[in-house]
């Protein structure tokens, strides 16, 4: 039995130290050992991009990521957008604007978008379609995703 | 899906590294973004005891000019050289950066491990061996510098001892009648390259002075024609000098039938390829600005 590796992680701000198997996925640290379940493993083959988080602000497929790789570091995820009870303004727009169906993706979706308009804060509809190439969607056809994209970013640049 | 167990390294130091290799040999594989390892691990792939992570060595992920040569450290991450102002300097780089998968492989895979897979549809096998790169290789023996030709030796093998680590990619930068471009055929953004094709030409008063052409996807290794490359030097460069070099480079290709297309259908698709990116590096060699990125289905 290889020997257990003890990690650190910072999760949506709060540090957490478990001892973990070197084997373990970054993916299932968040939702099996933390118990945050927001991150969602669609694929588990690098495709999807519904279990994308950002590890030391870099966005990540947290299934194709170890724990240990994150050890030390900080990982946000789709629990840490709401702030004291309030809505993320990508969240409350991709409400309005039915960026969502099933809602599988949507964690990844999120993430990616954030990641996006970080970068990008007014960012075109070609630019949008580009920074969520890794994510796909079974649902919605991805049209209310880019509305609710360009909403929140709107939004964002005017406060 | 799970990686089998495997005992996790996390050296201090490059030497630190080489004398864990050294120990574990052939049971030993290390870890840079693995973009590729990880998804090969969670599929069982390979029998790999002992994963020896590098990807937080200090030092290898600069990206900095040395006497005429863009020196890339192998753990520069597709994004980093996609957002290089000096990578900037060679188009084709740039290109190739951005083209691959997605924002979040591009943030955490590597140009060293991107090579280092040797995987025929990678963009960095081909896109590095038309520029003619070096390959910096550090084992228990020291160092030594390879030609991208002598590194990649078939599909999936490179000429890596079980002791060593690429440390650094070696790019000659190219004067001001030189310039590049790459271009690949792809079916969505988080997939490999159906044809990828890469062009560096060298232009005087509109004549070729010099050119290389190289097809990915197209054989187990990337390919090049000295054939198709005389075709071109001393004349004009214009879509029909570059169609008809496209049609010898591409009889001298070997491109698979598989789930991305027949070969009929590749050998077209790369024909088409080399003539857009000659074109692509033609304009860059008159100084026109011009944007790029890939082909999607
Ligand atoms: C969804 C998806 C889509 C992709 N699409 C593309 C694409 O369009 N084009 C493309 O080219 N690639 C693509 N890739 C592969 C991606 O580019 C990987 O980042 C890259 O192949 C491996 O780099 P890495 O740093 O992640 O290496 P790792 O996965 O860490 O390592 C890969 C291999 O290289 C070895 N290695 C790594 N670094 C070194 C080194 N410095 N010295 C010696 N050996 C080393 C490792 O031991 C391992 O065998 C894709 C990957 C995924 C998951
Ligand atoms: S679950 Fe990670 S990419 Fe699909
Ligand atoms: S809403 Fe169902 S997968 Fe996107």
């Amino acid at each position: 039995m290889p020997e257990s590796v003890v990690v650190d992680v910072n999760v949506n701000g709060v540090a957490y130290q478990r001892e973990i198997e070197p084997r373990l996925l970054l993916v299932e640290f968040l939702r099996e050992e933390i118990g945050l379940t927001g991150t969602h493993i669609g694929c588990d083959t690098s495709y999807c991009g519904a279990c994308t988080v950002t590890l030391n602000g870099r966005l990540v497929k947290s299934c194709t990521c170890l724990a240990v790789q994150a050890d030390g570091g900080e990982v946000c995820t789709v629990e840490g957008l709401e702030q004291n009870g309030e809505l993320h303004p990508l969240q409350e727009a991709f409400s309005e604007h039915h960026g969502l169906q099933c809602g599988y993706c949507t964690p990844g979706m999120l993430m990616a978008s954030k990641s996006l308009l970080e970068e990008n804060p007014s960012p075109s509809r070609e630019e949008i379609r580009k920074g969520i190439a890794g994510n796909l969607c079974r649902c919605t056809g991805y049209v209310n995703i880019i509305k609710a994209i360009d909403a929140a970013a709107v939004k964002m640049q005017g406060v | 899906m799970y990686p089998a167990p495997f005992r996790y390294h996390r050296p201090e130091d490059l030497p630190a590294a080489i004398k864990l290799l050294s120990r574990f040999g052939d049971d030993a594989k290390v870890l840079a973004g693995g973009q590729s390892l990880i998804p090969m691990m969670k599929l069982r792939m390979g029998d790999i005891a002992e994963v020896i992570d590098i990807g937080r060595l200090s030092g290898l992920s600069n990206i900095e000019v040395r006497e005429s040569t863009l020196c890339i450290g192998a753990l520069a991450t597709h994004a980093k050289i996609a957002a290089s102002e000096l990578a900037a300097g060679i188009p084709a780089l740039v290109e190739a950066a951005a083209g691959i998968a997605d924002k979040q492989v591009r943030s955490m895979g590597t140009i060293g491990g991107g090579l280092s897979v040797a995987d025929a549809s990678g963009d960095w096998p081909t896109c590095l061996r038309g520029l003619n790169a070096s390959v910096v290789i550090v084992g228990a023996a020291g160092s030594r510098k390879v030609p991208i030709s002598d590194f990649v030796v078939d599909a999936y093998a490179t000429c890596l001892k079980s002791d060593e680590i690429v440390t650094e990619i070696q790019v000659p930068l190219p004067d001001a009648n030189t310039s590049s471009a790459y271009v690949a055929f792809k079916r969505a953004a988080a997939a490999f390259p159906t044809c990828s094709v890469g062009v560096q030409l060298t232009l005087e008063n509109n004549i070729c002075q010099q050119v290389s052409l190289v097809l990915g996807c197209a054989g187990p290794t990337a390919v090049v024609s000295a054939e198709a490359e005389a075709q071109l030097q001393g004349k004009e460069i214009n879509s029909e000098t570059l169609r008809a070099a496209a049609q010898t480079i591409v009889a001298a290709s070997d491109p698979p039938p598989d789930a991305r297309g027949s070969a009929v259908f590749k050998r077209a698709m790369l024909e088409t390829l080399v003539v857009e990116a000659g074109e692509r590096a033609l304009a860059r060699c008159r100084g026109e600005a011009v944007n790029g990125g890939h082909r999607y289905a």
